[in-house]
């Protein structure tokens, strides 16, 4: 709590931290990965058990108020994981939402670990499914498993991993339970040898090809876009602040942003095979 | 591009792209498509849940439900509430005088562990233990025939300064921030939150300043950051400039300390039960005091310069976790007490030099302490405290913790005071004519007066308008004075009217 004192106000603003995962990326320094998640949920405590930092994490609902990021190195690897703020959806428009839907859309981690409340499962899988409708690499860690069972609450993982289509595991993050095999899944989804199919209900007729006549307007206007499906979605649908963010041009500069960082990307790796 | 290929080519535009969307929304059931999606979303997740989760009858200590009935509900709550925080100020203030006097002996005072030994144990003190680290620094400063402004400047200004906050800071919070920490971890803070969210709502402000205030008890500028949990820039200004009218852990173990050494002894013996639990009601009262003063201030902003109505929102309370001991110790000494002394240490060290400087440097006829508190002493008075107390506030601005340090080190100064005598605490500070009035104007100025600089500055990189920043940082100190102004002379006006009467 007290370590949110030594921030400066350049670190606060989300822009910034994009562009730092981004140099973290040019820099080699490794795969991104996001962790998002309901509030308390234990996402910080997984945070800190995987990158060792020992920022204190109370009991609070949402506390969580601005990006914190780690590293840890797996089999000489290193990876870079990104605590975004609890949010209950991606869908409305609270602040911590926006921030932690811009980075899984424009911060192109290159996955997103969602942690869910292995206790009320039903509530945190609307935002895992959200998760899923912007990108494929996600895994879902079901945490508090140790409370579920007090509760008298069993969650089948292999069912629950079968019917979203992408890596679940169970874990304890307080104990450190099933932690292991969470930087293992996280790894193998990042170097593909675990491949994820989400699986979500196929729209109907008229939605699906609503968003189909869109999407090419969209991928015409800003080539860089990776999500023009999940974009495509959110206008239809009227997103307030999308538009928003259309209209002043702000959306431009994510995106542009993002082909910006490509480049420098491209170049550092260069630089280093070369 | 091939312009030829399309006779008049729809040219890309963010505003094109929004119109053809909007035209699609009609298609797909216009407004309500948004709602369908989201209901859509739930049906499958309800789904899936419903495969992989079973329910057997919950068995286990933490009955969430039943804890919380008492907890927050909506009589007892409160009563509740103040109850716990009553037993954590209490166990503060009755354990913190015993490692007090120790570290005090072992760091500063006149003969070591001698007067400690004999208070708590009835024994003498071993030889060894018979001197202060003060007293050894000033022999060794003595042998090395170091300038006396060297000894002076390293030893009565900087060490004597670190050397106050240690003995007379780190006690209470060793002992306040494990419990504070127990009661975080435990997933009781939200709950006071929930009991008082109401009372946010009826002074027209966001009820999840509850929950924000409550964080301030932590750190002002951690609960000015929390502020971002609320969405309405009204509400959300409205906490920011309230979050320093509770106590943060840096102002408690001033608060706490004035409270038992001051309140309490002034009216009981010192050291007893009864002194104690006066303490606690003290310290206990200001802090009710502090909410009041939040939603008071809340209220008043909310009908002037930040009007509106109060937006609805939902508050969560999360589970009871059975906290981890380990955890506990870990954060509450390394993260919080380490921190929290480190930061009065940066902030003393220097402090102490310059208050030795400025009380032995000379600028006409008097020091430049007492200049400068000679100056001050007007006005100081007519706050109920003196001048100072008022340097003091001044020269802690980058860190509340050592408003209580510094001032005892100016008194000593002031009075050629050389050697520090055990149990002298309180008396240094009667025989520079302090009584409880003092101490309450000390308590209420340093519950009300100006954030510390590091929040003013979170505020400043919260709102990013020096305006609101200035606003922050003016408003509270100028409550902080007239109510300062208003309880010390009404006391005075009171006691001549009743003297009068008497006569």
């Amino acid at each position: 709590m007290l370590g949110a004192l030594f921030h400066s106000p350049c670190q606060d603003c989300r822009l910034h931290h994009i562009g730092a995962i981004h140099q973290n990326n040019a820099e080699g320094k490794g795969h991104v990965i996001a962790l998002a998640g309901n509030p308390n949920t234990g996402k910080s405590t997984v945070f800190n058990a995987l990158t060792g930092l020992n920022q204190h994490t109370g009991n609070w609902p949402g506390k969580t108020v601005s990006l914190a990021e780690g590293k840890f190195v797996y089999e000489g690897s290193a990876y870079t994981l990104v605590d975004l703020p609890g949010t209950y959806s991606l869908l409305s428009a609270s602040t911590d939402e926006e921030i932690a839907r811009d980075f899984i859309l424009f911060g192109r981690p290159d996955c997103t670990v969602v942690v869910v409340d292995a206790t009320s499962l039903e509530r945190n899988l609307n935002l895992v499914l959200q998760v899923m409708e912007i990108t494929n690499k996600v895994i879902v860690c079901v945490n508090l498993m140790d409370e579920a069972r007090r509760k008298g609450i069993e969650v089948d993982i292999d069912q629950l991993s079968k019917d979203l289509g992408v890596p679940a595991v169970g874990t304890a993050a307080r104990y450190g339970e099933g932690l292991g095999e969470l930087v293992r899944t996280i790894t193998e989804v990042i170097d593909g040898r675990i491949e994820t199919t989400p699986k979500l209900p196929a729209p109907p007729l008229a939605v699906k090809s609503a968003v189909d006549e869109l999407v090419p307007k969209i991928q015409a206007l800003y080539p860089g876009l990776r999500n023009a499906r999940w974009i495509a979605y959110r206008l239809i649908e009227g997103d307030y602040r999308l538009r928003q963010a259309l209209i002043s041009g702000q959306f431009a500069a994510l995106v542009g942003d993002e082909r910006e960082s490509l480049r420098t990307a491209s170049l550092a790796e260069r630089a280093a095979t070369g | 591009m091939n312009v030829s290929a399309t006779p008049m080519p729809e040219k890309p535009s963010a505003a094109g792209l929004l119109q053809k969307a909007d035209a699609l929304r009609e298609t797909v059931g216009g407004e309500r498509f948004r709602d369908e999606l989201v209901a859509a979303l739930y049906r499958h997740a309800e789904e899936i849940a419903v495969r992989s989760v079973r329910k057997r009858k919950p068995r286990g200590w933490f009955a969430d439900e039943k804890v919380d009935r008492i907890f927050t509900h909506p009589v007892l709550g409160i009563p509740v509430m103040a109850a716990l925080l009553a037993i954590v100020f209490w166990l503060t203030i009755a354990g913190a005088n015993i490692p007090s006097s120790f570290l005090a002996g072992l760091l500063m005072t006149d003969g070591g562990l001698t007067d400690a030994f004999r208070a708590y144990f009835g024994i003498d003190a071993p030889a060894m233990l018979s001197a202060s680290l003060y007293q050894l620094l000033h022999e060794l400063f003595g042998v090395l025939q170091a300038p006396y402004w060297l000894s002076g400047f390293l030893v009565d200004g900087v060490y004597l300064g670190l050397a106050w906050v240690v003995s007379v800071m780190l006690p209470p919070m060793a002992i306040f921030f494990p419990l504070f920490t127990l009661l975080e971890d435990l997933g009781y803070l939200p709950r006071v939150a929930f009991n008082l969210d109401w009372l946010f709502k009826r002074a027209g402000a966001h009820g999840k300043q509850a929950l924000t205030m409550t964080m301030g008890f932590g750190c002002n500028a951690a609960g000015v950051i929390a502020c971002r949990v609320i969405d309405s820039p009204r509400e959300k200004l409205i906490a920011i400039l309230t979050n320093t009218f509770v106590p943060c852990n840096g102002r408690f173990p001033t608060l706490i300390a004035v409270a038992s050494l001051f309140v309490a002894g002034a009216v009981a013996q010192p050291g007893t039960f009864v002194a104690s639990l006066i303490g606690t009601a003290t310290v206990v009262g200001v802090v009710i005091l502090g909410v009041a003063t939040t939603l008071i201030v809340s209220w008043a902003l909310s009908r002037t310069v930040l009007r509106g109505e109060p937006s609805v929102f939902v508050l969560e309370l999360p589970p009871y976790r059975r906290p981890s001991v380990a955890r506990i110790i870990y954060t509450s000494l390394i993260d919080r007490t380490v921190f929290v002394l480190y930061r009065a240490c940066v902030v003393a060290a220097p402090a102490g030099g310059i208050i030795w400087l400025m009380a032995n440097l000379q600028l006409g006829s008097a020091s430049i302490a007492d200049q400068v508190s000679g100056f001050l002493d007007p006005f100081g008075r007519l706050l109920g405290l003196d001048g100072v107390i008022l340097l003091a506030f001044i020269i802690a601005i980058p860190a509340n913790e050592i408003v209580l340090p510094t001032a005892l080190m100016l008194y000593m100064h002031q009075s050629r005071m050389v050697e520090v005598q055990g149990t002298m605490l309180s008396s240094v500070l009667t025989d520079h004519g302090w009584t409880v009035l003092t101490a309450v104007c000390l308590m209420l100025f340093s519950l009300m007066h100006n954030p510390c600089g590091t929040t003013i500055w979170t505020i400043w990189s919260e709102t990013r308008s020096t305006r609101w920043t200035v606003f922050g940082a003016l408003m509270p100190l100028t409550i902080a004075i007239l109510v300062c102004a208003f309880v010390t002379n009404f006391v005075r006006l009171f006691s001549t009217v009743s003297a009068s009467f008497a006569l």
